[in-house]
């Protein structure tokens, strides 16, 4: 009899409380898209950010509500966004593709040290003491912060302790442009291969001394340039991107190579008249 | 009061706050050294950010000519002060110059007229005695006198009182506590009632019900001559000698030692009704309003044994540091290191290239004997740098922090308060470079700040 009694309050409670989770489920139910789960699925999970969303889900989200095309996330490989404009039914949107592009050319061999840092082994930490060792105050450090900043293996110091970005494998996230304490970074356009490779404030061959790279504001860029695409500001040259800037005739007088023709291939083109860097080693303090 | 020197400042009958180092202080090098006036270069370049605050701006042109202690720049707002000539010459250029602090800042350069005088022909700055508070501290923005003790933060801001907060308690700061700095010592000594009468301009406006001059227990001179002076002068004001102890000089140790109140955390000693200024800038005062000379020149110690004559020297403003340790002999083979400011606490230079601020204290040439590279090894948790650290925060924690990158938790630990006295870097028997890793968390935190103001409004 025991037993009965046990069974019925029990299966009766199960019962009540099953039907509570029923009503529950009907009354309180939000209706997802099943479809972002699935577009999640197929986004890359680095969560950078490079698109403007806080992450994948709600970039997914966005796809899936139609606010944006899959070509935004510069992670994803081109069969990984067709799949997701397919899945869509969308267009792929052609987004141009942007990457980080330092603004230094700097390295050891051509930019004196004037004098030799020895601590916490961080650019950060270095640039707060007396701006770092670099003669160039506006320079490259060479401690890599960048490189270790980035997720994607996109930056490798070279053999002159310069940073070098892989465009194929930078998404513009940004990292490095946050990172560098000298703002050395900024995320251009990939199709921006004229580019002003120093952030020299100086004028004058006295910068020379400090860096062979440097730009020394002799203007010759700016005179050659067709039309307004280049100006001289703060004794530095500006692109204006806005002009036609598929040329390089403004590179070829530049005396140091401050100006350059970033190629395809991942190769710096200096311009004719360009002072030819033969030096493989290290440029030492009081070395010119 | 009763001079305890030369008492037991080992058994610590003199007052002092808790924690702290004992570095081995290595003033005798200049602290019996009479301050010499150091002649007018040729060149002298003003960088308009002399101080902590918005740069000044400038009121000459390229090819005008200055006479000294002209104003040649303006405040820029109200956290900046003026800037003013050392010499009488021509302006030859308003560039960039390179700045003690690595980066390459605006700066005024002037070329020395040959027959430049020592004195002001500046027209006389009314007594003070007749002014109203806010013509006061006008003037002294106008003056552009700073805290001499090293941040060189406006005078002007720390002498406006905010509505409903009182001065009770005045401190001079005598202390000196890095060593091998003596410029503050011989200020005292040899100026004693400039400091005085200084300081009674000052209380005129403050109002203060008592006046302490803290001076370490190792200086018995400037305890001697002050106290006989204080002993005679109208004003409420008491020689406090304290314990030899590092940081001894720092605001917030000060009013510990002294009057037992704790700062906390984020405030000012104005919060606790007291206020502290460095000897040298009330001497600054003294000497605006009553020879008319604003700041233009500052006394500096040239130290270490790599510099063939230690001196404390009365530099114009704009020297170049080259010619500064040129004046004192020279450097000898055995330089190592130069810093600026002291040993503790002083920024390393890479170039002497570089012009005198109203900030700088010292210019230090260490030889390798006094200079030692550590390797670093890891915290080994000993827990000797929470015994140093007079803020009694935990510098191994952070330290690790910073190792990590983990740079919001630094902000939970109370970096921010840190100031940088390097007493943990001091006593790690690790050699980690605790406070150069605080200074990166600092800034990040704050650059984490700006950035979250910014995108908020």
């Amino acid at each position: 009899m025991s037993i009965l009694i046990a069974i019925l309050t029990l299966g009766g409670l199960t019962f009540l409380l099953a039907l509570m989770l029923v009503i529950a489920n009907r009354k309180l139910y939000v209706y997802e898209d099943p479809r972002i789960d699935e577009v999640e699925d197929m986004l890359p999970h680095a969560n950078c950010g490079a698109c403007g969303y806080p992450g994948c889900r709600p970039f997914a989200e966005a796809l899936v509500s139609g606010d944006v095309l899959p070509g935004k996330c510069t992670v994803s490989s081109e069969e990984g966004r067709e799949a997701i404009a397919h899945y869509l039914g969308v267009s792929v949107g052609a987004e141009e593709k942007i990457v980080a592009r330092l603004a230094c050319a700097g390295g050891t061999n051509v930019a004196k040290n004037r004098a030799q840092y020895e601590g916490l082994g961080t650019c950060r930490a270095a640039s707060l003491i007396s701006g770092g060792g670099k003669g160039c105050f506006w320079g490259c450090l060479g401690h890599g912060d960048c490189e270790v900043v980035c997720d994607f293996d996109a930056i490798t110091m070279n053999q002159h302790s310069l940073p070098v970005v892989d465009e194929a494998l930078c998404t513009a996230c940004g990292d490095c442009v946050e990172v560098c304490p000298k703002d050395l970074f900024s995320l251009q356009p990939v199709n921006h291969r004229l580019w002003v490779a120093c952030k020299n404030l100086e004028a004058g061959d006295g910068v020379l001394e400090d860096c062979e790279v440097a730009c020394t504001a002799c203007a010759k860029c700016a005179m050659d340039a067709p039309g307004n695409l280049i100006t001289m500001m703060h004794n530095l040259p500006v692109v204006d991107y806005s002009e036609n800037h598929q040329t390089q005739v403004p590179i070829q007088r530049c005396p140091t190579g401050a100006i350059v023709w970033l190629d395809e291939s991942g190769e710096v083109v200096k311009g004719k008249e360009s002072k030819k860097i033969v030096r493989k080693g290290e440029r030492r303090i009081g070395y010119t | 009061m009763k001079i305890k020197w030369p008492g037991n400042s080992i058994t610590g009958t003199l007052a002092s706050f808790k924690h702290g180092v004992h570095p081995n202080e290595s003033k005798e090098l200049t602290d019996h050294r009479q301050i010499e006036r150091m002649p007018f270069s040729d060149h002298f370049i003003l960088h308009l950010s002399q101080h902590t605050g918005v740069p000044s701006i400038p009121v000459v042109k390229e090819g005008q000519k200055v006479r000294r202690g002209e104003l040649i720049a303006k405040p820029g707002g109200f956290v900046s002060v003026g800037l003013h000539t050392p010499v009488d010459g021509t302006v030859t250029a308003i560039d960039l110059f390179d700045h003690p602090k690595g980066q390459m800042s605006p700066a005024i350069k002037i070329k020395t007229d040959p027959f430049s005088p020592q004195i002001s022909r500046q027209p006389p700055v009314p007594s003070p005695e007749q002014l109203p508070l806010n013509t006061f501290i006008e003037l002294v923005q106008r003056a552009g006198i700073v805290g001499m003790g090293g941040a060189a933060f406006p005078s002007h801001v720390k002498f406006s009182v905010p509505e409903g907060k009182e001065c009770k308690v005045m401190m001079l700061n005598g202390c000196e506590c890095e060593p091998y700095l003596t410029c503050d010592h011989r200020v005292m000594v040899e100026y004693s009632q400039e400091l005085l009468d200084g300081t009674s301009i000052l209380q005129h406006f403050i109002g203060a019900e008592a006046i302490y001059i803290a001076i370490e227990a190792n200086k018995p001179d400037a305890i001697h001559i002050l106290d006989q002076a204080c002993q005679v002068s109208e004003l409420p004001i008491e020689v406090v000698p304290l314990k030899v102890k590092y940081p001894q000089g720092a605001e917030k140790m000060m009013i510990s030692a002294i009057l037992g109140d704790e700062i906390p955390a984020g405030k000012l000693p104005l919060d606790v009704g007291t206020m502290v200024s460095n000897v040298g800038t009330i001497v600054a005062l003294s000497q605006y309003f009553r020879k008319s000379l604003p700041l233009v020149e500052r006394v500096i110690t040239v130290s270490g044994t790599a510099v063939r004559r230690p001196s404390n020297l009365l530099v114009p403003i704009g020297t170049s540091m080259r010619e500064v340790v040129d004046y004192c002999g020279g450097l000898t083979d055995e330089l190592a290191r130069i810093l600026l400011g002291g040993p503790m606490m002083g920024v390393v230079q890479k170039s002497l290239e570089v012009p005198v601020l109203k900030g700088t204290s010292g210019i230090l040439a260490l030889s390798h004997d006094e200079v030692s590279d550590f390797d670093t090894y890891t915290c080994i948790r000993c827990g000797r740098c929470l015994d140093a650290c007079p803020l009694f925060l935990n510098p191994a924690r952070l330290g690790l922090l910073a190792r990590k990158s983990l740079w919001d938790e630094m902000e939970d630990n109370h970096v921010l308060d840190c100031f940088e006295c390097a007493a943990c870097s001091f006593v790690c028997p690790s050699g980690i470079p605790l406070v150069q890793s605080f200074r990166v968390g600092k800034a990040m935190v704050r650059e984490k700040k700006a950035r979250m103001a910014s995108e908020k409004g």
